[in-house]
């Protein structure tokens, strides 16, 4: 194993005595204080994580031309400049080489946020679908902190003045911070309003600090994270999908467009006309257990798929979770037992989101 | 009162011939937030250690063995719906079960709190 990269918040969280774990070959806060009340921090207050370790990418030219148009699900010339999009980096089958956003700086520049673990080889892979143009990594010298719960637009505004309370669900600024351009992004990954900030990776320690000024702001970790993410139903890049999965299994086609060329549409075209063999299913458990990953569900006595992800849900007081099964388990309100060793849980298909409490579009 | 504690971190407090069992303060820590614990039946029979309840947190779930053998005459309900108390005090308020000890001599396979002490610096 190569060596674990840290970020250049390693010193702070250390002094805070946060646990750190290896996650995507970064060495990252786990948990502060404790996963649960950091769980709660976030969505009753305003939550700081540090995902200094999420890769960005840089690219200035003719998004047609470079072919750049046709390398992601969605169109990248029909974002408008100032908003961004979420979708898919596919391979020829369809599988999932990654998911992202792309951020449309301007007419002829996007900025490209991708996950820890995946961004050198997508990098590659972006590098050889393209031609001409800028193309850089600029994952090294961008920082990136996420502030996120109820709280976090009067928090920003408070630092950073009234332009950061206008900016709409999905879209973002670009402002000065600390001296420095930055980019102040409407996103997050937790289902609560809140920010995604870009900027130089010399001026994170800096941001932290100041962030952790204010009462309202506490740091949470990768742990809280999770199950944040999970209680939204959001899709964990490695668990949840991976170069395995199609969008159409993992239920996320709104993310594809097929009006458009891109790299594993005929694929996709043929997995619908085909059928697809499995689906990705929410499920909710009828107890506190919390499902786990590679955990056995069964339908009817038959071993129908697999957990993907599962933890408990504060919000719900019970175990919640993600999987594969095949379609004809895939149905809402389908009754399910999961398995592991002497483990079982019963458990029922539900519809995403599990918890619809969140602040995300206020 | 006499109290004794296992390598995978149980204690057993025993007061005529009744043993009450939980996880020690180490092994809470370990586990973070707990958020499930699976208490065994009243009536239950036990060997030492063998698998006595099983209990969960955000991070891992295990087991939870017995220290000693014996018929479980008693269970902690309030984990149930509060299993928190395993954090906020793993070895008092959060006791799991009491078995009834049926074997004494047992005891001998047990760590007094000097040598758990000891046992758990090794560990860290």
């Amino acid at each position: 194993m190569t060596d674990l990269r840290s970020t250049p918040l390693f010193q702070r969280h250390q002094d805070l005595k946060a646990l750190l774990a290896p996650f995507g070959g970064w060495n990252m806060p786990i948990q502060y204080e404790g996963i649960l009340a950091e769980h709660r921090w976030c969505r009753e207050k305003a939550a700081l994580f540090d995902i200094c370790h999420m890769g960005e990418f840089y690219f200035q030219g003719d998004f047609e031309k470079s072919g750049l148009e046709n390398v992601f699900t969605f169109s990248v010339k029909n974002i408008p400049v100032g908003r961004s999009r979420y979708g898919f980096l596919l391979n020829e089958n369809g599988g999932i080489i990654d998911d992202l956003i792309v951020f449309r700086l301007d007419e002829d520049q996007v900025m490209i946020v991708v996950n820890a673990a995946t961004a050198d080889n997508d990098f590659e892979v972006i590098q050889q679908r393209i031609s001409g143009g800028i193309f850089q990594n600029i994952s090294d010298t961008t920082g990136k902190l996420d502030l996120q719960g109820p709280l976090a637009r009067e928090v920003m505004v408070r630092f950073f003045g009234e332009k950061v309370a206008e900016i709409p669900y999905f879209r973002f600024e670009t402002m000065e911070i600390l001296g420095e351009e930055a980019i102040v992004s409407r996103t997050g990954y937790t289902g609560e309003l809140g920010y995604e900030i870009f900027l130089k990776s010399h001026k994170v320690g800096e941001l932290w600090d100041l962030f952790m000024t204010d009462d309202w702001v506490k740091p949470a970790g990768l742990g809280a994270r999770d199950v944040l993410r999970l209680e939204v139903g959001y899709s964990l890049y490695g668990s949840d999908i991976d170069e395995q999965t199609t969008p159409l299994e993992a239920g996320l086609e709104a993310f594809v467009n097929f009006d458009k060329e891109f790299v594993g549409k005929e694929a996709l075209l043929t997995q619908k006309e085909e059928g697809l063999s499995r689906r990705k299913i929410a499920f909710r458990v009828q107890s506190r257990r919390s499902p786990r990953h590679h955990y056995e569900i069964c339908f009817k006595d038959d071993s129908v798929g697999s957990v993907t992800s599962g933890v408990f849900s504060p919000m719900l007081g019970c175990g919640i979770g993600l999987g594969y099964v095949q379609p004809k388990a895939a149905d809402l309100d389908t009754p399910l037992t999961i398995r592991h060793e002497n483990v079982t849980m019963e458990a029922t298909v539900v519809e995403l989101p599990f918890y619809t409490g969140g602040s995300l579009r206020k | 009162m006499s109290v004794y504690y296992t390598k995978e971190h149980e204690w057993v407090k025993i007061k005529e011939g009744v043993g009450a069992v939980g996880i020690t303060d180490f092994a809470a820590h370990q586990l973070g937030d707990v958020t499930f614990v699976e208490l065994p039946k009243v009536g239950k029979e036990v060997k030492q250690f063998a698998v006595l309840a099983a209990i969960e947190s955000v991070k891992a779930a295990s087991d939870i063995y017995s220290p000693v053998s014996g018929k479980v005459t008693k269970v902690n309900d309030a984990l149930e719906n509060n299993p928190e108390i395993v954090n906020e005090a793993p070895e008092d308020a959060a006791w799991i079960a009491w078995v009834e000890i049926s074997d004494e001599t047992e005891l001998k396979n047990l760590m007094t709190k000097e040598q758990y002490d000891e046992y758990v610096k090794g560990l860290e």
